[in-house]
């Protein structure tokens, strides 16, 4: 529980990442879509914070604007503010921004079948950033490309180096992506839906070695999802996104044994459980709103069974719970105070 | 003669009202159809492509149809005297190597480079598409057999291959020939070369669509293979076609009016661009009109119908834009 | 890899007999007498017209004789003129002119095509991608010989740049204008395929992983994405040879340059058949084994083909 403990006592100043109040428009000759409406967040060394929510929830764009990946047009950042160790990103030059990407902030992405390059072997993608960014020699490169897939335990990895992504499985995929990377050693990793793609029983390896390579790395790991049943083992925080804004933040256990939000509640309840074999699976009903037109008041509202008045018309702030819960639901307190 | 819309495997689903028979079985694809047609229509409205190259082809086809209405003079008239005059108030575009007057003959040469575009076309993607759907729907020997059988024409260079045949056709007259033969001819010779074309498109369109869901229940049901070809197969492949047919027409004119720059396509007495530019070809450096004016409207109207093709397939396909 | 090559080597076969079977049909098809105008006003003496037609078997039904022909030609006879000149020295003559051309015009159209395509991907929409844009469309439109007219005129008479006619063994300088009148169709073919290419890999996955990567985007997009998005370029400039040098007839006409498509041109006019049915036959070779070499290097550009 060392990380739990850290975490207590982190000040700004120690946080690896903190992202406040960041707003990021998609504009199009047409309209203008709110993707992201003040999202905030924070992640220590050796933390791993889940973002939950469904997709379109603006958590790939958080995690993207984070990166500096987001194509720019269509998105814009309209404001807030991204710091990595206390420098703002946002302000910063690319030039300094691309030093920081593979070297301290690296990510993997969903579909590893597309995120590799077909024509490349995947031991030339892995070698690539040592070549460029560490003025290794081909063959040393090369070298170090076989320790990163020994690393994240791909066997014969000698010979693997040298074949193409498509003549990896799913999970060795996913593996090899993992290694690349972490080539560079960075100390927060965000990870976009890494098991999606995969097989259930291969979705536990991945996030079995995530875990274990943050825990050998004291790495910060940011673990995107749509599926809380993946990260209830592995998450110390969770972030619940909708429609762009942060729905709510609580510790994974608080929010396991007490949603603060209606909305947690409905994601909760969509997971197949194998104790309440026999019931239906509940699933939230209607579509979450489209982002150039957001309902007024709470952007739940539509889909949430709690629904009054109050929600139609004011949009309830992220309000402090205490023990570290945040939630934005006028509704909040009498929520988490429920046996 | 390269085959620009083959790079294209995108299905396009076909036009709504061939599927309004079919409304009571399928309502959901209707509507999709229906949409997907519908939204490349509202599309296309907004492209300016589009609108020049649309009134463009409204102006020739109504100059092609009634060119007397366009010029009062008569096209094979020649006034030795005024030989290749430039042009003046009294004509326009001055005057030709006999004499005659180029802007009637640019005026009355449209319709026969429109109509053995359109002809050939026609000739060329009915061929190549019933074979397409044939090959592609059969599978198997008949499709392979059926694509060695295309590839025999396509390995035949374009011109070439339309030179040989046309003066195979030409041997055989005897004497002056008439204009419907003369036009037959290049007709027949641009679509024997060019249907390997339409058949590759429509072969894979045709593939593609059998493999769709619904095909396979029509097969369960125990629909003939004629009602699966024309009722499922063929409005589903059908929009890849046409966007390379419109281009393609573009491209014939072009076509017709290379081969009769070679001597081998029209020739009097009718009147085409290609053989206006023929003959301007001696008086390229004492007369360079001859050449500017049919080589002006040739070039127009290729580009109206390419730019018209562009323009559906663009909306058509929306990863394009 | 080598079976799935002896597969298709095997297929060229029907394909090449078909192709030069019509040919040869063709030609020998042409009614009217062949001998007609080859000896003068007086007309061929009997000896003679007896004597040729026992040499191309043209007594014999057409199939007969065009298995004895390709016989002929498989054994390297390509035949002789009426006049008694071996085809195969015609072509010997004017085959490297037109592959000269050929090659200058594939090369014309890559590096001009290409880097149109590339730049005003990247660029985005503005005034080089318009301006691009509007270009292909107008070379597609304009029939090549119309072009090749236009430039030979304000090139060779106007501005007198270059003489409007290239010598009988023209260098590579002469075939410079002509080339690029021969590849101009191509050339806005391959800068729309690579535009459409790039733009489809721009916002491809892997893109987005080597800049997370935090490559220089140099290398990001001359590396990862090029290598790509040329994948079909490549392929395409490969079959435009065969195309190239099939198509030159009307470039070479204009430019009298002294090429096969001049030769076959003659020859036809001429009726003589054998040299028509002989450079055909050449062309369609060229044409099918490129079709098959493209098919092999596809393969080897882009790893998840695998043929066998």
């Amino acid at each position: 529980m060392s990380t739990k403990d850290e975490k207590a006592g982190g000040s700004p100043e120690s946080r690896l990442l903190e992202v406040d109040d960041l707003h990021v428009e998609f504009r199009s000759r047409e309209e203008t879509a709110h993707v992201l409406n003040g999202v905030s967040y924070h992640v220590d060394a050796g933390e791993t914070l889940a973002v939950l929510g469904e997709s379109g929830s603006g958590k790939s764009v958080t995690a993207q604007t984070v990166m500096g990946i987001l194509d720019t047009p269509p998105g814009h950042v309209t404001g807030g503010s991204i710091r990595y160790r206390g420098e703002e990103m946002l302000s910063a030059t690319e030039q300094r921004r691309r030093e920081l990407r593979g070297e301290n902030t690296a990510m993997i992405f969903q579909d590893a079948l597309s995120a590799l390059n077909p024509v490349f072997t995947v031991g030339f993608q892995i070698a690539e950033q040592f070549r460029f960014r560490r003025g290794m020699s081909r063959k040393d490169a090369m070298a170090k490309a076989v320790e990163m897939l020994d690393m994240v335990q791909i066997p014969n990895a000698g010979q693997r180096v040298k074949e193409f992504p498509h003549q990896f499985s799913g999970g060795m995929r996913q593996r090899a992506m993992i290694a690349m990377s972490l080539a560079l050693d960075p100390d927060l990793l965000i990870a976009d839906e890494p098991t999606t793609a995969l097989d259930v029983t291969v979705q536990a390896q991945i996030m079995d070695l995530l875990d274990e390579l943050r825990r050998e790395r004291d790495m910060g790991l940011v673990l995107i999802t749509h599926d809380l049943g993946v990260v209830a083992e592995v998450a110390d925080r969770i972030v619940v996104m909708y429609a762009g804004r942060i729905m709510e933040q609580a510790d994974a256990h608080s929010l396991y044994s007490q949603p603060g939000h209606p909305y947690t509640e409905g994601l909760m309840e969509s997971i197949p459980r194998l104790d309440m074999k026999g019931h239906e699976l509940a699933s939230i009903k209607g579509l979450p709103p489209n982002p150039s037109d957001t309902p007024p008041g709470c952007p739940f509202h539509p889909r949430c069974h709690r629904a009054e008045d109050e929600c139609r018309e004011k949009r309830p702030e992220l309000h402090d719970l205490g023990a570290g819960r945040l939630s934005a639901c006028h509704f909040a307190e009498e929520l988490i105070s429920r046996d | 003669m390269t085959d620009s819309g083959e790079a294209r495997q995108s299905v396009l689903e076909p036009s709504a009202t061939t599927e309004e028979s079919e409304a009571g079985t399928a309502p959901r694809k209707t509507e999709k159809q229906r949409g997907l047609w519908g939204e490349a229509w509202r599309d296309l409205r907004r492209r300016p492509l589009f609108i020049a190259s649309a009134i463009l082809i409204a102006i020739l086809l109504v100059i092609a149809a009634f060119p007397g209405l366009f010029a009062s003079a008569d096209p094979n008239t020649q006034l030795l005297s005024k030989a290749r005059q430039d042009p003046s108030g009294e004509a326009w575009f001055g005057y030709d190597h006999l004499g005659r007057d180029i802007y009637a003959r640019v005026i009355h040469g449209a319709r026969a480079s429109i109509i053995v575009g359109v002809f050939s076309t026609l000739l060329a993607v009915l061929l190549g598409s019933l074979i397409g759907l044939v090959g592609g729907y059969f599978g198997g020997k008949t499709d392979s057999s059926l694509s060695r059988f295309a590839e025999i024409f396509l390995g035949l260079p374009f011109v070439l291959g339309a030179i040989v045949i046309l003066s195979t056709f030409n041997a055989g007259i005897e004497g002056n020939p008439g204009t419907v033969r003369v036009m037959t001819q290049v007709v027949v010779t641009i679509g024997i070369l060019a249907w390997p074309i339409s058949m590759r498109i429509m072969r894979s369109a045709a593939i593609t669509s059998k493999q769709q869901d619904y095909v396979k229940a029509a097969k369960a049901l125990g629909a003939s293979h004629g009602r699966i070809i024309f009722r499922h197969i063929l409005p589903n492949s059908v929009a890849p076609v046409m966007v390379y047919a419109t281009i393609a027409l573009g491209q014939f004119i072009g076509l017709e009016a290379t081969l009769s720059y070679l001597g081998l396509g029209l020739r009097a007495p009718v009147v085409s661009w290609g053989i206006m530019i023929s003959d301007s070809q001696n008086y390229l450096f004492s007369a360079p009109h001859m050449l500017l004016f049919p080589a002006m409207f040739l070039v127009i109207t290729v580009l109206a119908f390419v730019m018209l093709g562009d323009a559906v397939r663009d909306a058509l396909d929306p990863k394009q834009s | 890899m080598g079976r799935y090559i002896l597969r298709r080597l095997l297929q060229l076969i029907p394909v090449f007999i078909g192709t030069t079977f019509i040919i040869y049909a063709l030609v020998w098809a042409i009614p009217g007498n062949p001998f007609a105008g080859k000896c003068g006003s007086r007309g061929c003496p009997p000896t003679y017209i007896a004597e040729m037609t026992q040499q191309y078997n043209l007594d014999d039904p057409i199939y007969v004789s065009y298995f004895k022909y390709l016989g002929d030609l498989l054994t390297g006879n390509f035949g002789e003129t009426y006049s008694g000149i071996e085809v195969s020295t015609l072509i010997q003559n004017a085959y490297p002119v037109t592959l000269k051309l050929a090659l200058i015009a594939l090369v014309i159209e890559g590096v001009i095509g290409i880097s149109a395509g590339v730049l005003t991907a990247l660029r985005g929409k503005g005034f080089l991608d318009s301006l691009v844009l509007a270009s292909t469309l107008f070379l597609i439109a304009i029939p090549v010989f119309v072009t090749g007219f236009v430039l030979q005129y304000l090139l060779g008479v106007q501005l007198e740049w270059i003489d409007p006619s290239v010598s009988s063994d023209p260098g590579i300088g002469e075939l410079i204008l002509p080339g690029f009148v021969l590849g101009s169709l191509s050339m806005a073919y391959i800068s729309r395929l690579s535009r459409t290419s790039m733009l489809e890999n721009k916002s491809a996955d892997y893109i987005r992983t080597a800049t997370a990567k935090g490559l220089a985007p140099r290398r990001v997009v001359g590396i990862h994405m090029l290598r790509n998005s040329l994948i079909p370029v490549v392929t395409f400039l490969g079959t435009d040879l065969g195309a190239l040098m099939g198509g030159a007839i009307v470039t070479e006409g204009i430019f009298n340059i002294p090429g096969i498509g001049g030769l076959v041109y003659d020859a036809i006019l001429g009726q003589e058949g054998t040299t028509v049915t002989a450079v055909v036959a050449l062309l369609v070779m060229v044409y099918l084994l490129m079709n098959l070499l493209v098919d092999v290097l596809y393969a080897a550009l882009d790893p998840r083909i695998r043929y066998d």
